[in-house]
């Protein structure tokens, strides 16, 4: 097996084909964790999906992410199951908030309304004005870079995965995978894992995937002490990850981290590959955490990183074999939620790949949902 | 001076300046980051690390590792090696997060 993509996805691939006795080689054009993976905050989330196919995913995948973190090491991982707690600034957005936790009960999530008197239990320097929230004891968080490594260091202890770091595909055929420094490698199936940039390896083969990158900001603070406990995030954001505009969208996700650091997310903004800073985004970023947390706004933002959300026109990933070419398994497109529904998109690939029936019905995540292919 | 380049650059520098460290009183040169001034002091270290407590100064020297913060005029996790170092500018060793007003 040859899996394009050392990050979060590439990696729990590569973990979940080698623990079945499968050889694989995992490539990447640029280093371990550099791309897509890189460049998110580490979010294990339920609270910010619907029922529907991504929440069964999200809810296994959580599942699974539990079980790492007992096998590795909450450390190795630094896997923090610290709960997400979603907050409502008006009665109206608590009402909606109450009735979307109540469709998620049905899918499996725990979510515990808290009355506004009562969220300064759960967080003590949240602001006093709001309506009310819904904690997620479900939601958690890893360090990305980390689990990645963590996760090929075991694949590798199996002795059947070669990791093949700054070496670019080139060419992808049937039992064949072109590279830039290692030569041919010969397989019977191709992994695509390449995050925002699976469309380019998609169309090496001929295949047609829409993945497209969605910019988003992450604002790091100067190291505090613990000031916040959970992922807290207001109820906005999970209307802005499922917009179908280009413009910019932007909810305050604050979170604490084990050095010290607040990160303050998550924007989302349609502009192709386009790097560079935009300090009114950050400036958005910052108003909004600070509204949220009062405490914050006396603090200094250190400095900023940014990424690109792989996302698909659906907001679902694509998992699964091309319609045309069985031999190549997609695994990317999963926006901002590629590291929490990392394992799971795993076990989906691993299942596929090895004729084995899969947990949960794939179809919502099949790659041939876009449409006629390109000759 | 104990550390400096002056003398390979053949510096001519304004006339020295007071500032002070945790209380003391050094002698800094104009242009002079927080960190230059220190290290010309014989200093090497003036942060203790959040965790473990351990000794840090310049690493990097240009902004990248955020290991030489220190608190300046009251202002804790200022980068020394990018502050300027100013007549009366007081510079304290900084420990942990330097934010103990919030725990």
């Amino acid at each position: 097996m040859v899996v394009i993509g050392a990050g979060m996805i590439g990696a729990a691939c590569a973990d979940a084909l080698a623990l079945r006795g499968l050889q694989v080689a995992v490539l990447d054009r640029g280093p371990v964790a550099g791309g897509t993976t890189g460049a998110g905050e580490g979010n294990l989330l339920v609270s910010d999906k619907g029922p529907g196919p991504e929440l069964e995913l999200a809810v296994e995948s959580l599942r699974l992410w539990r079980e790492l973190a007992d096998d590795l090491g909450a450390h190795a991982l630094e896997y923090e199951p610290k709960g997400g707690l979603v907050v409502a600034r008006d009665p109206r957005a608590f009402a909606e908030l109450q009735a979307s936790a109540r469709l998620q009960r049905t899918a499996g999530v725990t979510a515990a309304e808290v009355p506004a008197d009562a969220l300064g239990e759960l967080e003590p320097h949240l602001a006093r004005e709001l309506a009310g929230g819904v904690h997620y004891p479900q939601d958690a968080q890893v360090q990305p870079a980390l689990a990645v490594a963590a996760l090929l260091r075991r694949a590798r202890g199996t002795g059947r995965v070669r990791l093949l770091a700054g070496t670019t595909v080139t060419g992808l055929a049937e039992g064949r995978v072109e590279t830039d420094t290692h030569g041919p490698l010969h397989c019977a199936a191709v992994v695509n894992a390449a995050g925002t940039w699976g469309g380019e390896v998609a169309a090496l083969a001929g295949a047609t995937l829409p993945v497209l990158p969605r910019r988003g900001f992450i604002l790091v603070t100067e190291p505090l002490p613990p000031l916040v406990r959970h992922k807290v995030y207001a109820a906005d954001y999970v209307a802005d990850v499922a917009s179908g505009s280009a413009d910019l969208q932007s909810s305050a996700v604050v979170e604490g981290t084990a050095a010290g650091p607040v990160l303050i997310g998550a924007s989302r903004e349609r502009v192709g590959f386009d790097r560079s800073l935009s300090v009114p985004v950050l400036a958005r970023l910052a108003a909004q955490a600070a509204e949220l947390f009062p405490v914050l706004s006396d603090v200094r933002a250190m400095r900023a990183y940014r990424g690109f959300r792989p996302y698909l026109p659906d907001h679902l990933p694509a998992i699964g074999p091309d319609p045309e070419r069985p031999w190549l398994v997609q695994a990317c497109g999963h926006e901002g939620a590629g590291i929490g529904l990392a394992p799971a998109t795993a076990r989906l690939v691993a299942q596929l790949l090895d004729g084995e029936k899969p947990f949960m019905d794939p179809a919502p995540f099949g790659p041939g949902r876009f449409g006629k292919e390109q000759s | 001076m104990t550390r400096g380049p002056l003398d390979l650059v053949r510096a001519r520098p304004e006339p020295p300046f007071e500032f002070s460290f945790d209380g003391e009183q050094l002698t800094a040169l104009p242009g002079q980051t927080v960190a230059a001034a220190l290290w010309q002091s014989g200093r090497l270290a003036w942060r203790r690390t959040r965790v473990g407590d351990r000794p840090r100064g310049a690493f990097c020297g240009m902004g990248a590792c955020y290991d030489c913060l220190v608190e300046l005029d009251g202002v804790p996790n200022v980068r020394a090696c990018l502050a300027p170092v100013r007549p009366g500018t007081r510079v304290r060793t900084q420990r942990g997060d330097g934010h103990d007003e919030l725990r």
